[in-house]
C-alpha cells in the first residue's frame, strides 16, 4: 500500500502511509487507539475507500471497492466483533453466502469434506455442528478463520484477536497462526499489546497519529523501543506547574468492586480506588480494559455483583446500590463517556437537554409543572459561562459540534457545584481550542476541592491533568502511580500487560 | 445516494402533511377513474357531504371526536417510545366500564355526579386494558406491539361474553343492553343549544366534543409542560439517557401506556354516553385503528391530530354520503382513500421528505439565478 490517504471530516485518519508486507510472513501493526491501524486495514479490505493511495496485492495494481473484491483477491479479515450468525451452526456459518447448491443438504455435503481437510491441515479444530451461540469465544475465533481460508484467503488480516480471548486461547490461537505461516498464508495482525507482537511476528510496523513512524524486523526491536514509538513524544497541553497540592480527604471509596456481564465475562474485577478533594485521578488504559463499566458502577448506572461504596459519608453495597439520583443529591456529578446516547437528548432543543437529571431541582420544575422560562434563562448563563456556540438555547441538541456539546455537558454537570466529579473522554472528538477550554475548566474544580475521577484513553490528556494515575487493564487496576513518577513508556507498558 | 438538505420548519408542519394529502388523494383518483366514476363527481359530493350542510358538519364533529381520543392515545404512547397498537381493545373496555357503571348507577344517580363517573370508569378501563400490556413490555420484555394487538381480540371477546350473558336485556333478541336513565346520557349540542334559546339541526354531536378538546389540551400540558410528560419523553428519545439521569424506565413505560389507555378509554363517552344510550356491540368499530393514522398524520401532536381528526372525519361523513348518492360507489372505497392517506402520512413521508427538501433547495437554488439576471436587466433598461 502506497501513499494512502483517508480523511475523516476534519482528521486525517492516514497520512501518508506507506506499508508493505512479505508474503508468508508474520506482520504486526500496532499503535495506540486512533492511531490509524483498522482504518488502513478497512480500506484494504474494501470497507473504507482511501482519498488518495494505490495498493499493490501480489505483485498487481488492484482497486478494491468493496469487500467481494478484496475476497476475490484472496483477503480475508476477522474482526474484533465476530460476524457470525448466532443461530446457525457452524458449518452453515461457513457456507453462506457461497453455498454450492440449492439443495442444503447437498451443499453441506460438498463443504464437509473440504472443510475436514482444511481443519487438518491447519489444526483449526471445532465442531462442525454446534450452534455458534454454544461455541466459547475461542472457537468462534477459529470458525471466523476457518471461514476466510475457506473463501481461498491468503491474506489473512486480524483485528485485535487476542482481546477477547483468555491466555490458553490465545497460546491455541498463536499455534494456529505460526501453522498458517508455515504453510504460505501471510498474516497481519492489528494488536497493541508489545508482548505479542515480540513472540510471533516477523515484521512489525509502528503507526501514530495516522503515519507510520517505525517499521523494522522484530529481532531489531524490543518492547522498549516500541513503546517509545507508539506512545512518542507528543506536544503536551501545558501541565499545570506546581499545582500538587497536598490531597483533601477521600470523597469516595470504592472497595472489591466486581461486575461481570450477561455473558458472565468479568468486565470490573475487584477493583478498589479513593478519590480524594483537590485531586484529579487519571483512568488510563486502553479502551475496553473495564473503564466504561467501572464509570457507569460509580455513578450509579449499574449494580456490582460485589463491592462497597462510600461516597460523602453514606455507604452503599451491592444488595443496596447507589441510585443516579442519590448520587447527585450527595453531589456526584458524570459527564459520560457516551454523550450521544447518554448526557443529551439529540432530538431535544439544548434547554430541554440542559436540564436533563436536575429537572426536579426547585429552580426547574415546582410542583411537577416544568418552568420553561427559569430553564431557558440557565441555559442561556451556562452557554454564556462555556461558551457554547451558537449560543441559542432553541437550536436542538443534535445540531451542536461534538465539542460545544461536550461543553454544555459540562455546564450542566459543573453549574450544580459537584463535590465529586466522573468525567468519561471528556475531549473525544473535540477540536483543539474545546480542549483547552475544557483543561481549564477541569483545573480550575480541583482548586476548589473537587474529586476528580478523569477516565481517558488519551495518555497526553492523563498526564496534562493528572495528580495520580491508575492504569486498568482487563478489568483489574495495575498500576497506581504519582503523576511525578510516570512517564508515557512507563503507562505504555502497563497498558499492555508488562511492568513499568 | 446523497443525504438531501434538511427541510425548514415551515414545510416540515405544513407543506409535508399538505403535499401527502395531494399524493393520497390523487392516487385515490386514479381508482375512482379505474372503477369508472368521475374523480370530480366524487369529490365534489364527498366535500359537499361532509361541508355543505351544518348536519354534515356536526356529523364531521362527531366522528372527529372519538378519533382525537383515539390519537392522542397512540400519541402520547409514541412520546414515550411506545407504538400503541391496542387503541381499539382499550376503547372497547374503557367503554364497557362507562356503560357498566351507567347501567349500575344511573336510575339513583343525579347527571352532575353520574356523568364524571362515566369518564372515570372509562379511562380507569382503557387505563388498566393498557397497563398490562405495559406492564409486560417493562418488566417481563414481551413486546408491546404484540401484546397490544392480541388484548384487542381478548378485548373484542370479553364484551361479547358480557353483553350476550349479563347485559342483554331480557326478552331481547337484540344484543344489546337496556337503555340508560337519562342522567347517563350526555346531552347532545342540539340539547345544549336549546338551553340558550338556539335552534339547531340534530346530529349524534354531543358534549364529549368538549372532552375531546380539553383532552388535547391536556395532553399538550402534560407532554411540554409537567415532569412527568418531560421524563416520558426522555424515555420514548433516549433510553440511555433517561437511565443517566436517573429516570425510572420501566415506571415511566407503565404510566405512559396506562395514559395511552384512559385517553382510549374515553371513546364510550361520545359513542355510548352520547349517542346510544346503551352499551352495544359496535361501538368503536375500528376507530383505535384509525387513530393510528390520525397520530402519524398529526405528527403525534395535539394540534395536528385535531386537524387529522376533522380531516378523517370529514372522510367518514363524506363518504357516507358518496355511497349514498354515487351508483355503484360503496363505503369501501372511503376505507380505501384513508388507507392512501395512512400510507403517504405515515410510511410514505420518510419517501417524500428528501424530495420536497431537494424541490425546495432547487427552487431556492434558482431563484438564486434568476436574481442576478433580473438585477442585470434593471441596471441594463
Amino acid at each position: 500500500m502506497r501513499g494512502m490517504h483517508k480523511r475523516f471530516g476534519a482528521v486525517a485518519a492516514n497520512a501518508d502511509v506507506d506499508f508493505a508486507v512479505r508474503a508468508g510472513s508474520l506482520h504486526g501493526l500496532i499503535g495506540e487507539n486512533g492511531a490509524g491501524k483498522s482504518t488502513l486495514m478497512s480500506v484494504l479490505y474494501g470497507l473504507y475507500q482511501a482519498d488518495r493511495g494505490q495498493i499493490e496485492v501480489f505483485g498487481q495494481t488492484v482497486a478494491i471497492r468493496r469487500p467481494d473484491d478484496a475476497i476475490a483477491l484472496g483477503i480475508g479479515m476477522v474482526h474484533q466483533h465476530f460476524m457470525l450468525v448466532e443461530t446457525l451452526s457452524a458449518l452453515d456459518n461457513i457456507m453462506l453466502g457461497a453455498e454450492g447448491h440449492w439443495r442444503l443438504r447437498k451443499a453441506q455435503a460438498q463443504v464437509r469434506p473440504a472443510l475436514d481437510a482444511l481443519m487438518q491441515q491447519t489444526g483449526l479444530h471445532l465442531n462442525l455442528n454446534a450452534l455458534v451461540c454454544d461455541l466459547p469465544v475461542g472457537d468462534r475465533q477459529r470458525l471466523e478463520i476457518l471461514k476466510t481460508l475457506f473463501r481461498g484467503a491468503r491474506i489473512l488480516v486480524l483485528d485485535e484477536p487476542t482481546a477477547v480471548l483468555t491466555p490458553p486461547e490465545t497460546e491455541q490461537l498463536f499455534v494456529v497462526l505460526r501453522t498458517l505461516r508455515s504453510q504460505g498464508t501471510t498474516v497481519i495482525l492489528i494488536t497493541h499489546k508489545l508482548k505479542e507482537v515480540m513472540r510471533l511476528c516477523d515484521t512489525v510496523t509502528v503507526m501514530r497519529a495516522g503515519r507510520v513512524v517505525q517499521e523494522m524486523p522484530i529481532d531489531q526491536a524490543d518492547v522498549d523501543v516500541l513503546a517509545h514509538a507508539m506512545v512518542g513524544r507528543k506536544v503536551q497541553l501545558g501541565r499545570a506547574a506546581g499545582a500538587a497540592k497536598p490531597a483533601g480527604p477521600v470523597l469516595l471509596r470504592a472497595q472489591g468492586l466486581a461486575w461481570s456481564d450477561a455473558a458472565r465475562v468479568r468486565q470490573v474485577d475487584g477493583v478498589s480506588l479513593d478519590l480524594r478533594a483537590g485531586q484529579i485521578t487519571g483512568l488510563a488504559g486502553v479502551s475496553g480494559n473495564g473503564q466504561t463499566p467501572l464509570l457507569e458502577l460509580l455513578s450509579g448506572l449499574r449494580a456490582p455483583q460485589a463491592g462497597s461504596l462510600d461516597l460523602v459519608g453514606q455507604r452503599f453495597d451491592a444488595a443496596q446500590w447507589l441510585e443516579p439520583q442519590t448520587a447527585r443529591h450527595l453531589g456526584l456529578a458524570h459527564v459520560p463517556e457516551d454523550r450521544h446516547a447518554r448526557a443529551l437528548v439529540m432530538e431535544f432543543e439544548a434547554w430541554e437537554s440542559a436540564v436533563l437529571g436536575y429537572e426536579a431541582t426547585p429552580a426547574y420544575s415546582q410542583r411537577g409543572w416544568m418552568r420553561h422560562r427559569p430553564m431557558q434563562a440557565a441555559t442561556a448563563q451556562l452557554m454564556a459561562q462555556f461558551d457554547v456556540q451558537p449560543r441559542n438555547p432553541h437550536l436542538r441538541s443534535s445540531r451542536f459540534s461534538g465539542g460545544n456539546q461536550q461543553k454544555l455537558v459540562l455546564a450542566r454537570e459543573l453549574n450544580q457545584a459537584p463535590r465529586v466529579l466522573l468525567v468519561g473522554q471528556p475531549t473525544r472528538g473535540v477540536d483543539i481550542g474545546a480542549i483547552e477550554f475544557i483543561h481549564g475548566r477541569l483545573r480550575a474544580l480541583r482548586e476548589a476541592g473537587c474529586a476528580i475521577l478523569l477516565v481517558s484513553s488519551e495518555l497526553d490528556e492523563i498526564l496534562a491533568l493528572s495528580d495520580r494515575v491508575l492504569v486498568m487493564l482487563q478489568g483489574r487496576l495495575v498500576g497506581d502511580l504519582d503523576v511525578a513518577e510516570c512517564t508515557e513508556l512507563a503507562l505504555g507498558r502497563l497498558m499492555s500487560g508488562g511492568t513499568p | 445516494m446523497s443525504a438531501a438538505p434538511a427541510l425548514p420548519v415551515w414545510a416540515d408542519r405544513v407543506l409535508l402533511p399538505l403535499v401527502c394529502l395531494a399524493v393520497a388523494l390523487g392516487c385515490a383518483g386514479a381508482v375512482v377513474l379505474l372503477v369508472g366514476q368521475s374523480p370530480v363527481q366524487v369529490m365534489g359530493v364527498l366535500l359537499d357531504g361532509a361541508f355543505g350542510s351544518p348536519r354534515g358538519m356536526c356529523y364531521v364533529l362527531y366522528y372527529a371526536t372519538t378519533f382525537v381520543f383515539t390519537g392522542l392515545a397512540v400519541a402520547v404512547a409514541f412520546h414515550g417510545g411506545l407504538f400503541n397498537i391496542g387503541g381499539e381493545g382499550q376503547a372497547v373496555v374503557g367503554g364497557l366500564a362507562t356503560g357498566l357503571v351507567a347501567l349500575w348507577l344511573s336510575p339513583y344517580v343525579p347527571a352532575w355526579v353520574m356523568l364524571p363517573l362515566m369518564v372515570a370508569a372509562g379511562a380507569l378501563g382503557g387505563a388498566l386494558w393498557a397497563a398490562v400490556p405495559g406492564y409486560l413490555q417493562a418488566y417481563r420484555g414481551s413486546h408491546i406491539v404484540i401484546t397490544t394487538i392480541m388484548f384487542n381480540f381478548i378485548a373484542a371477546s370479553v364484551l361479547v361474553y358480557v353483553m350476550v350473558n349479563h347485559v342483554r336485556a331480557p326478552g331481547s333478541m337484540a344484543i344489546e343492553s337496556a337503555a340508560f336513565a337519562p342522567s347517563a346520557v350526555l346531552p347532545s349540542i342540539q340539547t345544549a343549544l336549546g338551553w340558550f334559546g338556539v335552534d339547531w339541526v340534530g346530529s349524534p354531536l354531543n358534549l364529549s366534543f368538549f372532552l375531546a378538546i380539553a383532552a388535547s389540551v391536556g395532553v399538550y400540558l402534560f407532554l411540554w409542560h409537567s415532569r412527568s410528560g418531560y421524563r416520558l419523553r426522555v424515555v420514548g428519545a433516549s433510553p440511555g439517557a433517561a437511565q443517566y439521569a436517573g429516570i425510572r424506565v420501566q415506571r415511566h413505560v407503565l404510566v405512559g401506556m396506562a395514559m395511552s389507555g384512559a385517553l382510549a378509554g374515553l371513546v364510550g363517552m361520545n359513542e355510548i354516553s352520547g349517542v346510544s344510550g346503551r352499551l352495544l356491540l359496535e361501538f368503536v368499530s375500528g376507530a383505535g385503528f384509525t387513530g393510528i393514522g390520525v397520530a402519524l398524520m398529526g405528527r403525534n401532536h395535539p394540534v395536528g391530530i385535531v386537524l387529522a381528526s376533522l380531516l378523517f372525519g370529514a372522510l367518514f361523513q363524506g363518504g357516507a354520503e358518496v355511497s349514498f348518492e354515487v351508483p355503484g360507489f360503496g363505503r369501501d372505497m372511503v376505507v380505501m382513500l384513508q388507507g392512501f392517506i395512512v400510507l403517504f402520512s405515515g410510511a410514505m413521508t420518510y419517501v417524500i421528505a428528501p424530495w420536497l427538501a431537494r424541490g425546495l433547495a432547487g427552487l431556492a437554488w434558482l431563484a438564486q439565478r434568476l436574481q442576478p439576471a433580473k438585477d442585470q436587466e434593471r441596471s441594463g433598461g
